[in-house]
């Protein structure tokens, strides 16, 4: 399958920096996102949600709802009759539209569907609920105390030992070696907790849909998401339809980050549009897509590691609990995974305890669980290295993982980066750099897994000679370039002769979401195949014209030539005289590539970066940041570079000033962009991109998937630049200016 | 509800809509005058997808009546280009790979333009500090900075 | 027999850190480690990723496991 593919060339296109082909439509405003489509006589849904974070939900009257002038559906969980036995549906299910209970503030009761917003707005109103609310719990280390609220009876899992109260629901365990013994060999240990809190994948495109069931079960929807044939699948399975009846679209995305390869409202807007007998538009507000979309977890973490003088690493472990909101998840499992990647450990052994709250449920955020995993470690290898006074940098490279180490996480290692990012962070100007009063530097690494899986690419050469590519993988960093480079390279075209298109799922076979960094490498190949077969069908059709045999041909320059002088002294058959002559050749010319390309490889990053604390006020200026990550080979340099910037802005938004913060009512208190404040750009120094390139093994031209482990580093980074300018250790985050303060007054 | 009768000019055409009292500009725009590229991000003026400009003064549409569009001149991303030529920074945006996803970028042409008008030699400092109130949640900034100041070095050059 | 190793908590559960499968590919060791050991079950169930000499595949069950590849079950692998 994906084994070994690389073969090492010299590339035309590949590595240049064109213009991305969408371009021109998105810097005009013409780009057609999840809430820019309309249909005719299309109705405005809109949802009720829960005011409460816990409650079990008595009566609903919808009565004067439906009586509204202008309001044609009023639906609540009672309409939704399928009831799906997978579990994971069955969750999906309730968190559309909640049953017994409403489990977190935020969480949808009841919906309707009327002739314009403000009828929606009103018809809302008048839906009245009757609630009985119940204690709710929304911290994760108080849900895991005796007492607690417990959220679900019975689902906890078998691999839960005693001594753990029925919302932790999940407990994983990674490692290898004896680290006690491990620990008697170090001169120094250290032991401490550290606390991250949920931040929210922040897109700027609230979620949005417009969709449309008949009485059949056939239907189409539009959305914006990152996997347009999972909101298909997850749709009909969660409904009871067929998903083949159904043809989902996917808009352009404004962001998506992990967010938007769930569902969230599809199913809703479906069922308001089957019965209403219209098309439904549905489009959340800021407020429910923080409330009711999925932020990640939070966490805590009881992490021990011992060094020598020296500074090797004796031995480690980590407790982790993170609670991912009110449905059993993953992410404390992916946290105790992820955490010791970059390490070489004797003796090491970790644990994720999953936890439930009254939260709404996680949803995957740029390498789910490796930001809570690493930043524990980050640190405490840096609060060892400042104690034993040895350098950050010559630490980790002299534990540093490489070929043939055996992860935390139990495989072994084959050809990794890291070491060369860490070289690389070495030998740049930024580490030298002098640094100021009240200034600081840290460096920390991050790691996270690349995935293959499902995809289908469709190559046509039409009848001018020009090429359509259609693949199934919503565009969320400038993909639709890197595809239309790959085939032109491959075909030997000017990049004008190709487009790519994104497909519905009616025209494709299966897709995988736009997720873990994926598209690139599989979609890539795919598009690479794609293409070779589309050369050997033309191979073919120029050894029909010159009646020679296929084998005697080669393609060159984007055209057919005789190979060598026994081939025949025939002139090139441009791929546009080749398309010319398909309909008497044979027929259409199209290649085609199906496969779940599996073996992709593992992404390392060193990140850099200096901070400046004012002792006034606790305020941390990020004053320079240098990320340094293997890419394998650049497709298109700028957008990898972006990828490298917009993953550590977010963990920069993480590690100062993002978090949901709840009131001792259970409800979120900051549900909107003023209050949960991102990065803005005054805010941000520029960010220096470093892209290392060692050839992935498994990709015909060495491609990596970079979108996400540039968001794991800086939590910690971040953290011992300032820890280290203010002299004291920062373990809780978001290190925002009180927070700071305080923990400088306390010393 | 009766509806409210505006005439306003949008990018330099005349135009009437009706609208309810509590509409925004931003809605009546996108809902019923089909000028999409304006977004809604937050509909609380913290994100700046929704920006335009009023007579112009930049301003974030979700937090203008659409009835207080009556006798002005509104322009909006729609109205930046002139015809297929695209305006210098529509341009460097491209050349220098600016935007990712695309959903923040009509507000941020829209706060850059006026930026430039206002001020054609702004420094780093400043262009960040002008666009503070255009969010973004892919490209952390860095490119979109770098392209508004080589625009404005252009400009500068061409005038 | 292909020796296939069980990531922490999965070894508790089975008793064992390494157990043996007669595979020679994802799907024979799947299939075996279903019949073999029982109490694998549920985790199976919920799904795995397997790692085979350092890469990793999720369902690709024609994946060919050689008697001296390295292979590790680990939990089921979501990105974001």
């Amino acid at each position: 399958m994906a084994k070994d593919e690389y073969q090492a060339r010299e590339f035309k296109v590949i590595g240049t920096r064109p213009i991305r082909p969408d371009g021109i439509d998105k810097v005009t405003g013409k780009a057609q996102y999840g809430a820019d489509m309309s249909a005719p006589g299309m109705l405005w849904g809109a949802i009720k949600r829960s005011p409460h974070a816990h409650a079990r939900i008595v009566s609903i009257d919808t009565s004067a709802a439906s009586a509204m002038k202008g309001v044609k559906a009023v639906i609540t969980r009672a309409d939704f009759t399928h009831q799906p036995e997978d579990k994971a549906n069955a969750d999906v299910l309730d968190n559309c539209m909640a049953g017994e209970r409403a489990l977190y503030d935020g969480h949808a009761v009841a919906a309707v569907a009327a002739t314009s917003k403000s009828i929606a707005a009103a018809a809302l109103d008048a839906i009245k609920v009757d609630y009985e609310v119940l204690p709710h719990v929304t911290d994760v280390d108080d849900a895991v105390k005796p007492g607690a609220p417990i959220i679900h009876e019975g689902r906890q899992r078998e691999n839960v030992p005693e001594g753990h109260n029925g919302n932790v629901i999940s407990r994983t365990a990674f490692g290898h070696g004896d680290p006690e013994e491990g620990f008697k060999k170090a001169d120094l240990i250290i032991e401490r907790n550290f606390t991250t809190a949920a931040t929210h994948q922040g897109y700027i495109e609230p979620n949005a849909c417009l969709a449309s069931l008949g009485a059949d079960g056939q239907g189409e929807i539009w959305v914006c998401t990152q996997g347009h044939y999972m909101v298909r699948n997850v749709s009909a399975a969660v409904l009871g339809l067929d998903a083949g009846k159904i043809r989902a679209t996917a808009s352009e995305i404004g962001g998506g980050f992990g967010g938007k390869t769930h569902v969230w409202q599809e199913p809703v807007a479906l069922k308001l549009s089957q019965e209403a007998g219209k098309p439904v538009k549905l489009v959340l507000n800021r407020d429910e897509v923080f409330r009711a979309t999925g932020p990640t977890a939070s966490s805590s973490a009881d992490i021990k590691i011992g060094m020598t003088k020296d500074g090797k690493i004796t031995a480690a472990t980590c407790t982790y609990r993170l609670q991912s909101g009110a449905y059993p998840a993953d992410n404390a499992m992916l946290a105790a995974m992820c955490g010791f990647a970059p390490y070489d450990l004797e003796h090491v052994r970790t644990e994720g305890l999953e936890v439930v709250t009254n939260r709404p449920k996680a949803a995957a955020y740029r390498a789910p669980g490796a930001p809570m995993g690493a930043f524990p470690v980050e640190s405490v290898i840096d609060e060892l290295c400042q104690k034993l006074d040895l350098d950050p940098l010559d630490t980790r490279l002299q534990n540093a993982s490489r070929e043939g180490t055996r992860a935390v996480y139990g495989p072994t290692y084959p050809a990794i980066g890291l070491e060369a990012t860490l070289e690389a962070a070495k030998a740049h100007p930024h580490w030298t750099a002098p640094l100021g009063d009240n200034q600081g530097r840290g460096v920390a690494c991050g790691f996270w897994f690349n995935f293959g899986g499902d995809t289908s690419v469709s190559l046509m050469v039409n009848l001018d000679g020009t090429v359509s590519l259609a693949e199934g993988n919503p565009d969320i960093g400038g993909s639709r370039a890197a595809m239309t480079m790959m085939a032109a390279e491959e075909l030997g075209i000017p990049l004008d002769q190709v487009r790519t298109f994104i497909a519905d799922t009616a025209s494709l076979g299966q897709n995988e979401n736009t997720h873990g960094s994926r598209v690139t490498y599989a979609v890539g190949l795919a598009t690479i195949k794609a293409a070779r077969h589309a050369i050997e069908v033309m191979k073919q059709r120029a050894a029909m014209k010159w009646g020679i045999d296929a084998d005697a041909i080669e393609w060159k320059d984007g055209a057919a030539h005789p190979a060598g002088d026994n081939a025949g002294k025939f002139p090139p058959m441009s791929i546009k005289e080749i398309a010319a002559i398909s309909s008497n050749t044979g027929g259409p010319i199209a290649g085609h590539h199906e496969a779940n390309p599996e073996g992709a490889g593992v992404s390392f990053a060193t990140h850099m970066v200096d901070t400046e604390t004012d002792p006034e006020t606790g305020a941390v200026k990020v004053l320079r940041y240098t990320v340094f990550q293997d890419a394998g080979k650049a497709i298109h340099p700028d957008y990898v570079e972006g990828q490298f910037q917009g993953g550590a802005a977010q963990g920069i938004g993480w590690a100062l000033n993002e978090e949901y913060v709840y009131g001792e009512d259970g409800r979120l208190q900051n549900p909107g962009f003023l209050d949960y404040r991102i990065p803005v750009a005054s805010d941000l120094p520029m960010i220096e991109p470093v892209i290392l390139e060692i050839p992935n093994p498994g990709h015909p031209y060495g491609v990596r998937g970079v979108g996400e482990t540039s968001i794991v580093p800086p939590l910690a980074a971040i953290a011992n630049a300032v820890s280290r300018s203010s002299d004291v250790r920062l373990t809780a985050l978001p290190m925002s200016p009180p927070k700071v303060l305080a923990a400088m007054k306390a010393k | 509800m009766s509806r409210i009768h505006v005439s306003t000019t949008i990018n330099g055409d005349e135009t009437e809509f009706l609208c309810e009292a509590q509409e925004t500009l931003l809605d009546v725009l996108r809902d019923d005058l089909d000028l999409t590229g304006s977004k809604e991000g937050c509909a609380s003026g913290d994100c700046g997808a929704c920006s335009v400009t009023v007579d112009g003064r930049l301003v974030c549409s979700c937090l203008m009546l659409a009835a207080e569009a009556e006798g002005r001149a509104i322009e909006t991303i729609e109205g930046m280009a002139d015809g297929d030529d695209l305006h210098p920074l529509q341009q460097k945006f491209l050349e220098m790979g600016a935007l990712q996803c695309g959903i923040c970028t009509p507000g941020v042409l829209v706060a850059a333009k006026n930026l430039l008008e206002r001020n054609p030699d702004p420094t780093e400092e400043q262009v960040r500090y002008w666009l503070a109130g255009n969010l973004c949640r892919c490209t952390g900034y860095d490119k979109i900075i770098r392209a508004v100041m080589e625009t404005a070095k252009d400009m500068r050059g061409a005038a | 027999m292909v020796a296939v190793r069980l990531w922490g908590s999965l070894g508790e559960a089975a008793g064992a850190t390494e157990v043996e499968v007669q595979a020679s590919n994802l799907r024979e060791l799947l299939l075996g480690l279903e019949e073999n050991y029982p109490v694998l079950r549920s985790e199976l169930e919920r799904g795995i990723s397997v790692s085979i000499d350092g890469k990793i595949y999720n369902d690709s069950w024609a994946t060919p496991i050689a008697p001296d590849s390295e292979v590790v079950l680990l939990t089921r692998l979501v990105g974001g």
